[in-house]
C-alpha cells in the first residue's frame, strides 16, 4: 500500500455553505463518498501538493510530480502568478483512491501512481469558485475504484489524419473522464500515416501526404509519453487482413490481386494469405510495432474481410486446395489470423481482435481479448454470452459507436448501457473487462472531433467507472453531466452542450 | 454607398512568370485572396472541370492557359471609369472609415440583383459590377480561381465568368438565445457566409431561454433575461460591430424579435408583459405568451421596435409569430372576458391575429418591411402586400403546398423547411439539402417569382460556440449553391468534388468546416 498526502493552506477557516451541492458534481461518480456543507477556502498562494511521509512514492516520481503541476493549474484556472520553480519544488507526490478532505489538508491514498492520478482528478473536481473568484472545497470523504479495468476511446487516424495536437488534447480530456486506454486505430484502407522505420514506404506511399500527414517515430513517442503521464495506455491497432488498401501502395505483393475472369483486374483485396512473404513482412512489422508501443496488448483487427477478391484469385484458390479448406474462405481467414496472433504472442504481446475472429472459430490463444462491435443490444448480448462462455475475455464497443450522430440527447443511450446484462454465470460476467467508445473517422477530423466526442463519451465513461446501481437514473445524471461539460469548457476542451443553457465561461474559440 | 454609383470596376493586375516555380505571394494579395488549396485529384472521384468554384457561377469559361501570380506585381485597383473610387471602404482596407450609407433601401436592394462579370486575361483581370456588393462577390470568385502548386506558387487560369444569384435572399439563421454565441463566433461565421455568397444573417437574437440583446430603452430585459447580465449579452457596441462587419462583406443583418410566443425571457425584465397563467381560479405563477389585451403591451412594443428599427439598419425586421400556445390564454379569466368583448368566441387564433395586426401596425410606422413565420399567414392575419412569409413547417409535400398557397395569395416567400441544419444525422446529409429546390411546387411562373430565396436555420438547442462552425459548414454551403447557382446545377458528383475542395479552402482560411467523407486537406485544421 502506497500512501500519499497533499496539503492545503495551513490557515483554514471554516464557513458554512448554504446552497452547495458541489460534492455531488463529480464525474464519473465515485463508488462511495460523503460530503458535508462545511467548506474551506483554498488559497492558491498557500496551496501545495506533497508526498506523505509513509508514501512509497516521493519527489522524483515523474508521473506524480508532473500531475501536481498540471492539476495546480486545473484547480486554480485564474491563478497564473506562480513560478514554475515554486511548483517544481513542491513536495512530493503520488496517489490513489482514497480521498479525504478536511480542514487544512486533504489526503489521498492510492495503491499505485495511476490511482493517485485518478484521485487528483477527483480532488480537482471538488474545488469550486464563488462569484468573486475565490476557491473552496467542502469537507469530503471518498473511496473510489473503477468498475471496469479497461475504459477506452478509439480514434481513427486513417480515414482522416488527426494532427498530433488533436490527439494530445483528446488524451487530456480522456483523463478528465477517467478513461485509461487510447485505442489508436492508426491505419486502415484510406491511408497509412504510421511512419515505420522498417518499412518507410508504407507511409511515404500510403499516407495522404508523405511529409505532412504522417506520424513520425517521435510523434508516436510523444503521444505515448503524454498518455502515460495521464495514466492512459496506448493500444495500437494494425488491422489486417482486410482494411489494408493503403498498405499495398508501399508494400507491393502484400495484397491479393483480384481477378476479373482469367486476368488480374488491377485492383487489390485483403492481405494475401497464401504467400510466405506476407508472414515474413508481418513478423518484421509487428516486431517493430511491439517495441515502439510499450503496452502489453496489441490490437490485430481481423474484421470485415471481404472474400470476393480471394475467391477470384487462382493462386489463392490453389492454396485453399492445398490446405484442404475446400471452398470455406472463413478457414483461410482463420489460418491467416492464427498466424498473426502467433507472431505477436511470440513477441510477448497479448492480442485483442474484433469479434469476427471469434465468430469464425479461429484457434486463438485463450488470453486473446475479443472486441464486440456489431449489432443491436440483443445481438451483442448474445455475443457477450457466447464469447465469455468460451472463457475468453471481452470488450464491449457496439453500443458506443459515437461517430453515429443523431438529433437530440443521444448521450442517454450511451449512459444506459448495461455491459454485464447478458445471460451467463458470475464467472462469465467477470470476463467483461471493459468497454470502448469508438470514434470512426469517415466524417470526423480535427475540425469536429472534440465537440463530437465530448461530453458524449463522458456518458460511457461513467458507465465504465461507476457503480451501476448508483448511476441507473439518467435524469439524475443530467445536471451533473451538464456541470461536468462546463468544467471541460473551463479546461479548454471543446465539449458541446447537452441542451439549452449556459456555462459561466463559454468556449472562446470558433 | 452613394446612389450615383452605377458601375464598379476593378482591375486585378497579374503578372505572367512562366517557368518560375518559387514565386511567393505576399500579404497584400492574401488579404483579398486567401490561400487556395489544390484539388485532391486522387480522392475526389473526378475533379470538377469547374475547379473549386462554389457556388457555381451562372456562366464560366475556363481555359487551360494559366498565369502565375507574383506578389511583387499583384495589385487590385479601381478602374479609371469606375464610379467607386479609392474612398469606397468596402473595396479597400476595412479600416477606412468613410462608409457608404446602408440605410438607403434602394442600395440594400441593389445587392440582391448584383451581376458580376469577371474575366481573367493576362496580364489583367477585370471585374465589373453594377454595385459594390456584386464586386465583393466577384472578389470572392476571383479568390477561388487562384490555386497553389505543391511548392506554394499560385496560379490562375484564363477565365471568363458572368455571374448573378438565382435568388436575392440567401440567408442563415443563428440562434443566440438557446445558447449565447460569443461575438467572435458570429463574426467568423459572417466571414464564412461571405465565402459562400450568403447575403443575409437572420439573427434570432432572443427567445424563451434568454434575452441577450441589451436594449437601451429597456435595459432590464437583458439585465434580468440574459443568462448573465454582463457576460452573456450583446451590447449596442457588439451589435454595431456585427452589423458593420456584415455590411463590409455584403451581408444584411435581419434581427428577429419573435412574439407573442417564445418570449419567456422577456417577462423577467418586463413585468406584466406576459400573460399570467391560471390554475383553476388562481394565478399559477407561470406565464404564457405576450398579453395581447393590455394597452401597456402595445406601448412597450412601440417603444421597443422604435429602438430596433434604429439599431438595425436593414429594411426588414423579422417578427416571428410562430408556435403560439393557447393554453395559458385560455386559462386566464381576463383574456376570456376580452375574447367575449371582441366577439372572438373560443377562437384563440383570432386573438393571435388581433395581437399580430396591432404589432404589424406598430412596425409599419417604423417604415420597416417585415418577415413573419408561416403561421401568421396560415391563421389569416391581415398582412401588408409586401410582407415576406417564411415557410418552415412540414414535410416536403406540406411545404410545397404552403409555398403554392402563399404565392397564390400574392405574397413573397422564403423557404427554410428542408434546411433545418440543426437536425443532424449520420452520413452525407448535405446531399438532401442540396437537392431541395424552393421553386419546386405547383404554381405559375408569376408565383415562382415570388420565391425570393431561402434560409438555412441552425437552431440552438444543441449548438453553441463549441460546435456551431463545424455543424454549419460545409452543410450550409450546399444551401448556398442551391440559392445562388442556376436551377439546373444539380450534378451531385460534380458538387461533391467542388465542395470537397471548397471545404478545404474554408479550413485553410481558418474555418473548422467539417469533412464530407474520408479524405484529407493539404492544410489540415490547426485551431485545436
Amino acid at each position: 500500500m502506497v500512501t500519499y498526502f497533499f496539503f492545503s493552506s495551513p490557515t483554514v477557516s471554516v464557513c458554512v455553505c448554504f446552497s452547495c451541492h458541489r460534492t455531488q458534481m463529480l464525474w464519473p461518480l465515485p463508488q462511495a463518498f460523503t460530503s458535508s456543507t462545511e467548506r474551506y477556502p483554498l488559497n492558491p498562494q498557500a496551496f501545495y501538493f506533497g508526498y506523505g511521509r509513509q508514501s512509497a512514492a516521493q519527489q522524483g516520481c515523474s508521473v506524480l510530480d508532473s500531475a501536481f503541476r498540471r492539476y495546480f493549474s486545473l484547480i486554480f484556472p485564474d491563478y497564473t502568478d506562480v513560478g514554475v520553480d515554486a511548483l517544481s519544488n513542491l513536495l512530493p507526490v503520488c496517489v490513489l483512491d482514497n480521498l479525504s478532505v478536511s480542514a487544512g489538508q486533504a489526503s489521498l491514498k492510492a495503491e499505485t501512481v495511476w490511482g493517485a492520478l485518478r484521485g487528483l482528478e477527483t480532488f480537482s473536481q471538488l474545488v469550486y469558485q464563488n462569484d468573486f473568484g475565490s476557491y473552496f472545497i467542502n469537507k469530503t470523504e471518498i473511496e473510489d475504484f473503477p468498475r471496469f479495468q479497461f475504459r477506452g476511446i478509439l480514434l481513427d487516424t486513417s480515414r482522416h489524419y488527426l494532427p498530433v495536437q488533436a490527439i494530445l488534447k483528446t488524451l487530456d480530456a480522456m483523463a478528465y473522464s477517467k478513461f485509461n486506454v487510447f485505442h489508436w486505430h492508426i491505419v486502415d484502407d484510406p491511408s497509412f500515416p504510421y511512419q515505420s522505420s522498417s518499412f518507410p514506404d508504407l507511409s511515404s506511399k500510403g499516407a495522404f501526404h508523405p511529409m505532412t500527414h504522417i506520424y513520425t517515430q517521435s510523434d508516436v513517442r510523444r503521444v505515448i509519453s503524454h498518455a502515460r503521464l495521464w495514466g492512459i495506455r496506448v493500444l495500437p491497432e494494425f488491422d489486417s487482413p482486410g482494411h489494408t488498401t493503403s498498405w499495398g501502395k508501399g508494400q507491393p505483393g502484400l495484397l491479393t490481386p483480384c481477378y476479373n475472369g482469367g486476368t488480374p483486374s488491377g485492383t487489390f483485396g485483403p492481405v494475401n494469405p497464401a504467400l510466405p512473404s506476407t508472414y515474413q513482412f508481418m513478423a518484421r512489422l509487428f516486431k517493430e510495432v511491439s517495441s515502439v508501443f510499450p503496452d502489453s496488448y496489441i490490437h490485430l483487427g481481423g474484421d470485415e474481410v471481404d472474400f470476393s477478391c480471394w475467391k477470384s484469385n487462382p493462386d489463392v484458390r490453389a492454396f485453399m486446395q492445398k490446405m484442404g479448406f475446400g471452398s470455406d474462405f472463413t478457414k483461410l481467414e482463420a489460418f491467416y489470423m492464427e498466424n498473426i496472433v502467433n507472431i505477436t504472442s511470440a513477441l510477448n504481446k497479448t492480442s485483442i481482435v474484433w469479434q469476427d475472429v471469434f465468430d469464425y472459430h479461429e484457434r486463438i490463444p485463450k488470453d486473446t481479448v475479443l472486441h464486440i462491435w456489431k449489432g443491436i443490444p440483443a445481438k451483442y448480448q448474445e455475443e457477450l454470452s457466447r464469447i465469455t462462455k468460451a472463457g475468453m475475455r471481452v470488450l464491449l464497443a457496439a453500443p458506443w459507436y459515437i461517430n453515429h450522430i443523431s438529433y437530440g440527447q443521444d448521450w442517454r443511450n450511451y449512459y444506459t448501457v448495461q455491459p454485464q446484462n447478458f445471460s451467463g454465470t458470475e464467472e462469465q460476467k467477470k470476463l467483461v473487462i471493459g468497454g470502448e467508445v469508438c470514434m470512426w473517422g469517415e466524417y470526423v477530423d480535427a475540425t469536429n472531433l472534440s465537440p463530437r466526442l465530448w461530453p458524449r463519451a463522458s456518458a460511457a465513461a461513467e458507465r465504465l467507472w461507476s457503480d451501476e446501481k448508483q448511476t441507473s437514473n439518467v435524469d439524475k445524471a443530467f445536471p451533473r453531466l451538464q456541470d461536468f461539460r462546463c468544467k471541460l469548457l473551463r479546461r479548454g476542451i471543446q465539449a458541446e452542450p447537452l441542451y439549452v443553457g449556459h456555462c459561466k465561461h463559454e468556449y472562446q474559440g470558433v | 454607398m452613394s446612389t450615383t454609383l452605377k458601375f464598379t470596376a476593378l482591375l486585378l493586375a497579374l503578372s505572367l512568370c512562366r517557368g518560375l516555380r518559387h514565386d511567393y505571394i505576399d500579404n497584400y494579395i492574401d488579404n483579398y485572396i486567401d490561400e487556395v488549396t489544390e484539388e485532391e485529384a486522387e480522392l475526389v472521384a473526378q475533379p470538377s472541370k469547374y475547379g473549386s468554384l462554389w457556388p457555381l457561377p451562372q456562366k464560366v469559361q475556363l481555359s487551360e492557359v494559366s498565369f502565375k501570380l507574383t506578389s511583387s506585381s499583384f495589385r487590385i485597383v479601381d478602374a479609371k471609369d469606375s464610379t467607386a473610387g479609392p474612398s469606397c471602404s468596402l473595396l479597400q482596407d476595412h479600416n477606412n472609415n468613410i462608409l457608404p450609407s446602408f440605410n438607403n433601401p434602394d442600395v440594400a436592394h441593389a445587392m440582391f440583383v448584383s451581376t458580376d462579370e469577371l474575366s481573367v486575361n493576362q496580364p489583367y483581370a477585370v471585374l465589373k459590377a453594377p454595385k459594390v456588393w456584386g464586386a465583393l462577390h466577384g472578389l470572392e470568385t476571383f479568390s477561388q480561381l487562384v490555386y497553389e502548386d505543391e511548392y506554394g506558387a499560385k496560379s490562375i487560369n484564363s477565365t471568363t465568368i458572368s455571374d448573378f444569384p438565382r435568388f436575392a435572399h440567401r440567408g442563415i439563421l443563428l440562434d443566440s438565445s438557446r445558447h449565447f454565441l460569443p461575438i467572435k463566433v458570429i463574426l467568423a461565421n459572417l466571414e464564412t457566409m461571405a465565402m459562400n455568397k450568403i447575403n443575409v444573417f437572420h439573427w434570432h437574437i432572443v427567445d424563451d431561454q434568454s434575452f441577450p440583446y441589451l436594449s437601451r430603452t429597456f435595459p432590464q430585459l437583458s439585465q434580468q433575461g440574459a443568462y448573465h447580465p454582463y457576460t452573456h449579452v450583446y451590447t449596442p457596441a457588439d451589435v454595431k460591430m456585427v452589423i458593420e462587419f456584415a455590411r463590409l462583406r455584403g451581408i444584411r443583418v435581419i434581427p428577429e424579435f419573435d412574439t407573442p410566443g417564445h418570449t419567456q425571457s422577456w417577462g423577467k425584465g418586463q413585468p406584466d408583459l406576459l400573460t399570467p397563467c391560471y390554475s383553476g381560479s388562481k394565478p399559477s405563477g407561470t406565464f404564457g405568451p405576450v398579453n395581447p389585451i393590455l394597452n401597456t403591451t402595445y406601448d412597450f412594443m412601440s417603444q421597443f421596435f422604435k429602438e430596433i428599427s434604429a439599431v438595425f439598419p436593414d429594411a426588414y425586421v423579422h417578427l416571428g409569430g410562430d408556435e403560439v400556445d393557447f393554453t395559458c390564454w385560455k386559462s386566464n379569466p381576463d383574456i376570456q372576458k376580452f375574447m367575449d368583448q371582441q366577439g372572438f368566441g373560443q377562437d384563440y387564433s383570432k386573438l393571435e391575429s388581433f395581437y399580430i395586426q396591432k404589432l404589424l401596425d406598430i412596425v409599419t410606422t417604423t417604415e420597416k418591411g417585415y418577415t413573419i413565420w408561416q403561421e401568421v399567414f396560415d391563421n389569416g392575419v391581415k398582412l401588408k402586400p409586401d410582407t415576406l412569409i417564411h415557410v418552415w413547417k412540414g414535410n416536403q409535400q406540406q411545404y410545397q403546398n404552403e409555398m403554392a398557397n402563399v404565392t397564390s395569395s400574392g405574397y413573397r416567400t422564403l423557404l427554410s423547411t428542408p434546411w433545418y441544419l440543426n437536425r443532424i444525422s449520420y452520413g452525407q446529409d448535405w446531399q438532401g439539402h442540396y437537392k431541395a429546390d424552393p421553386q419546386d411546387f405547383k404554381g405559375t411562373e408569376a408565383q415562382k417569382k415570388l420565391v425570393i430565396g431561402g434560409e438555412a436555420c441552425l437552431w440552438g438547442e444543441y449548438v453553441d460556440a463549441t460546435n456551431l462552425t463545424p455543424r454549419l459548414w460545409p452543410r450550409a454551403s450546399a444551401v448556398a449553391e442551391r440559392l445562388w447557382s442556376a436551377k439546373d446545377v444539380t450534378d451531385i458528383n460534380d458538387a461533391f468534388s467542388r465542395l470537397s475542395v471548397h471545404r478545404c479552402r474554408m479550413v485553410d482560411r481558418g474555418i473548422p468546416a467539417e469533412p464530407l467523407f474520408s479524405s484529407y486537406c493539404p492544410h489540415e485544421y490547426k485551431g485545436i
